[in-house]
């Protein structure tokens, strides 16, 4: 594996079980050319398995994820790119099968808004704590009225 | 007769309960004493009829009464004894009886232990716990009755999900309710604090305990959902941003925000405003939890049987409660003034963003959970939003979060000195950078992103070590000093280095497990051999057992290192034929270095002989759960200080504390 196929596989932590055990990528599937394999891992990993409950096809054992983990392969053999691959079935399954939502105008609050979050959020604690920097404001000095009143508050006590 | 008897009990603890939302506010309201002193009696009343009912409902599954629904449903008479108990809180109707249970458990807590409460907080405390129960009472109730019965009686149950037939899920609802429900207590103590008018340092102190047990719960709770997917889905992942394990995450982030900000509170009056905000969010997100497991409105393989009435109840109580408390929130949050002023470079500023980033992580799970429900309520259609999505925010601010971390536990209250924290931070960051230096110079460069997590992790537990070394004046006098400086730490101190390591341990297992892993996936006959990461791994035989109330197809393997055989591996696939569902078991060799973890596949070959095998070598798996242990320890310790078992603190301790002590107090006796 190389490095950014790591960094990869990492990121994709990959998605949901199934209710049955996965075992996903079965060995008569893999194929012979390595490099080829790798990326139809990558692609697959990306891959949401359409009939399962949040599963990439790479980690199904359902017979349509093992069908799209074919067409995968067989796209990739055909010489596609690995864009030119998600694309195609995109095109055939629908923006459903993205395990990372596309970045378009319908999913710009999505993707915005976390960003949006962070710099109001940020602001705000920034103001905060300038605020907090401040020196609170001096105590106002005591008006004749309070001044009596503590000299009786004072004397009253000393008596007992 | 006995289920008739809790079916009873649960009836009158809605009654109980409700009486005890009227009463107590009322009289707190009115300060009528004897109808503050009402709340306790009925608080511990509550608890006693729901334990009644829960029992009754065991008793159902333990003696298999068919003719109960619920038990005909989701038990089964061969099932063993331990599933038969774990099944009263395997499905809808009984977990919602264990979440009432535990919510009148502490209820029943506060009613024994608040006696240093002033009463017309307690009063309200248990009328708003009890406003919670009386909701979810008359749920269960009129839409979720455990104890229906059902005539004819079956023969036999339709058995528990084979899923949840294992150790791991048995015990973690349990604890996951009870970090749920305990977030509770934090949310009706802010209620009460908007209805009196008044927070201050004194109410945080009595808030935080509670908060830390719903705390440490929770991630063990969610340590143990993590623990299950790994050896459960036969492949070694542990973590999936599935929408049910993200209504886990939520609380808890909540959770952990509360607990700083809650300190910031206790030590220098300030944030209230913000604290009582994270209280009613932490418990808001755990109702949306609750929501999101039942209803059906997200699908994932966690939840329940759906039901959209139920749900759509569900989401009317998650509006009155939460939207009850925002409300009350506005209206009175303006009476909460603000106390001690602090530096910009100070613990106070560390925590601040601590909330922040743990606030914005929050949100982003929340939106990603919900997104494609609103995308397909404006838009029409429903994207996914899977783990991609998640790891590109929530990667580089964890990172940030880590470095405030760092730098957080060394910096003193009010007012830092940025070059002194840097003097303090280098021991720590140096020793952190060699150990990362010699952790790949062993295992070969791999990423950058493996660099930084491996640098952060050591770099926390360095900088928490370093915290209690300069705290002990270690390297700096006689040892018996030290350690008698030491021995005089506040339990509290402790316990919040023990969290934060086990933060640091968590991360070096997450890097470990997601950057370091080897697989392997063959077709195996029995007789062959493959090799992982420097094992052999050698297949024995293959055997169909019947055990209890499934079928087993046992694989043994023979684990050699070097020649010699260090472990014998057993993987099982079973299938359970009442449920008519299989599942697989991996069977895992755990050391403290790596796991060994070997799942069985589909059958292959002309006879069925062969296999297919995944062997994985998972590298500090360990420390994943070994951390979050140590983090659900430390909020433990944290819970049994000094100073929540005394109540309020003498004036003395208080004037230590008072605003105008400038200057920052390395010395001092360490807060967390």
């Amino acid at each position: 594996m190389t490095n950014f196929q790591k960094l990869t596989a990492a990121f994709c932590l990959a998605s949901i079980v199934n209710l049955q055990a996965g075992y996903a990528v079965d060995p008569d599937e893999v194929l012979q050319d390595l490099a080829l394999e790798q990326r139809a891992r990558e692609i697959s990993k990306g891959l949401r398995c359409v009939v399962c409950k949040n599963q990439s096809i790479d980690q199904s054992d359902a017979s349509l994820a093992k069908d799209l983990r074919l067409l995968v392969r067989e796209r990739l053999m055909a010489g596609d790119s690995n864009e030119e691959v998600t694309s195609y079935i995109v095109d055939r399954y629908g923006e459903f099968v993205l395990l990372r939502p596309q970045f378009s105008s319908k999913n710009l609050f999505l993707w915005g808004a976390p960003l949006f979050m962070l710099g109001a959020g940020g602001f705000l604690a920034v103001y905060f704590l300038r605020q907090q920097k401040k020196p609170a404001a001096e105590p106002q000095p005591l008006d004749a009225d309070e001044q009596v009143a503590l000299a009786d508050l004072i004397k009253n006590q000393d008596e007992s | 007769m006995i289920a008739e008897f809790g079916h009873y009990a649960l009836v009158l603890a809605l009654i109980v309960a409700f009486l005890q939302v009227i009463i107590p506010l009322r009289a707190a309201h009115t300060g009528d004493e004897r109808g503050m002193t009402f709340a306790k009696y009925a608080a511990f009343a509550q608890f006693v009829l729901i334990l009644i009912a829960f029992f009754a409902l065991m008793n159902a599954y333990v003696t298999s009464d068919f003719s109960v629904q619920n038990v005909y449903q989701n038990s089964h008479s061969e099932k063993p004894l331990i599933y038969k108990i774990s099944g009263v809180w395997g499905n809808h109707e009984g977990s919602m009886l264990l979440w009432l249970l535990m919510l009148s458990f502490l209820g029943a807590l506060v009613g024994i232990f608040g006696g240093n409460l002033p009463p017309s907080l307690q009063a309200r405390v248990l009328g708003i716990q009890a406003l919670v129960g009386t909701g979810f009472l008359a749920f269960s109730l009129f839409t979720s009755n455990p104890f229906l019965r059902m005539d004819p009686v079956p023969i036999n149950g339709q058995d528990l999900n084979p899923l949840l037939q294992d150790p791991g899920l048995a015990f973690h609802p349990p604890f996951l309710y009870l970090g749920y429900v305990g977030m509770s207590v934090a949310f009706s103590f802010s209620v009460a604090a908007l209805l009196e008018g008044r927070v201050d340092p004194a109410w945080a102190r009595w808030v935080r305990p509670w908060t830390l047990l719903a705390w440490s719960s929770l991630t063990l709770g969610i340590a143990m959902g993590a623990w299950w997917a790994y050896y459960e889905l036969g492949w070694g992942g542990y973590w999936f941003w599935d929408p049910v394990e993200n209504a886990s995450l939520m609380p808890w982030l909540a959770g952990t925000a509360l607990l700083h900000s809650a300190i910031v509170v206790e030590k220098r009056n300030t944030l209230k405003l913000w604290t009582i905000f994270m209280a009613i969010t932490a418990f808001s997100t755990s109702l949306l939890g609750t929501f999101i497991v039942r209803s059906g409105v997200l699908t994932s393989v966690h939840s329940f049987a759906n039901d959209p009435d139920r749900g759509v109840l569900l989401l009317a109580l998650c509006v009155i409660l939460t939207g009850g408390a925002f409300v009350l929130y506005a209206i009175r949050g303006q009476a909460m003034k603000a106390g001690g002023t602090f530096q910009t470079v100070s613990r106070e500023s560390a925590l601040i963003m601590n909330n922040l980033i743990l606030s914005v992580i929050l949100f982003i799970v929340l939106l990603g959970t919900f997104w494609p429900t609103i995308s397909e309520l404006i838009f029409g259609n429903r994207p996914s939003v899977g783990p991609p999505y998640y790891n590109i925010f929530a990667i580089p601010l964890m990172t940030v979060l880590a470095v405030f971390m760092a730098f957080g536990i060394l910096l003193p209250w009010k007012r830092g000195d940025l070059k002194t924290v840097m003097i303090r931070l280098k021991w720590g960051a140096g020793i952190a950078v060699i150990l990362t230096i010699v952790a790949f110079y062993l295992s070969g460069f791999k990423n950058i992103l493996a660099v930084v997590g491996c640098l952060i992790g050591f770099w926390i537990i360095l900088s928490t070590l370093t915290d209690i070394s300069l705290r002990m004046k270690l390297f700096n006098g006689p040892i018996q000093t030290s350690l008698r400086r030491a021995s005089g730490f506040p339990r509290s101190f402790w316990g919040g280095s023990l969290a934060h390591c086990g933060v640091g341990v968590t991360i070096l297992g997450m890097v470990g497990t997601s950057l370091w892993v080897t697989e392997e996936q063959t077709i195996m006959t029995p007789g062959d051999t493959i090799e992982i990461a420097g094992y052999q791994l050698r297949m024995e035989k293959i055997e169909n057992l019947n055990i209890a109330n499934y079928q087993s197809e046992m694989g043994t393997f023979s684990l050699i290192k070097n020649g010699t055989v260090v472990n014998i591996l057993k993987p099982e696939r079973r299938w359970y034929p009442v449920a008519q569902q299989q599942t697989v078991e991996a069977a895992i060799q755990p050391r403290w270095a790596a796991d060994v973890y070997v799942a069985l596949g589909d059958p292959r070959g002309e006879n069925n002989e062969a296999r297919i095998v995944r062997a994985y070598h998972h590298p500090l798996v360990m420390y994943l759960w070994g951390g979050s242990v140590l983090m659900a320890f430390g909020g433990i310790v944290s819970i049994t200080d000094r100073r929540y078992r005394v109540g309020a603190p003498k004036p003395k301790a208080r004037k230590a504390e008072k605003p105008d002590a400038v200057g920052p107090m390395p010395d001092a006796v360490p807060a967390e």
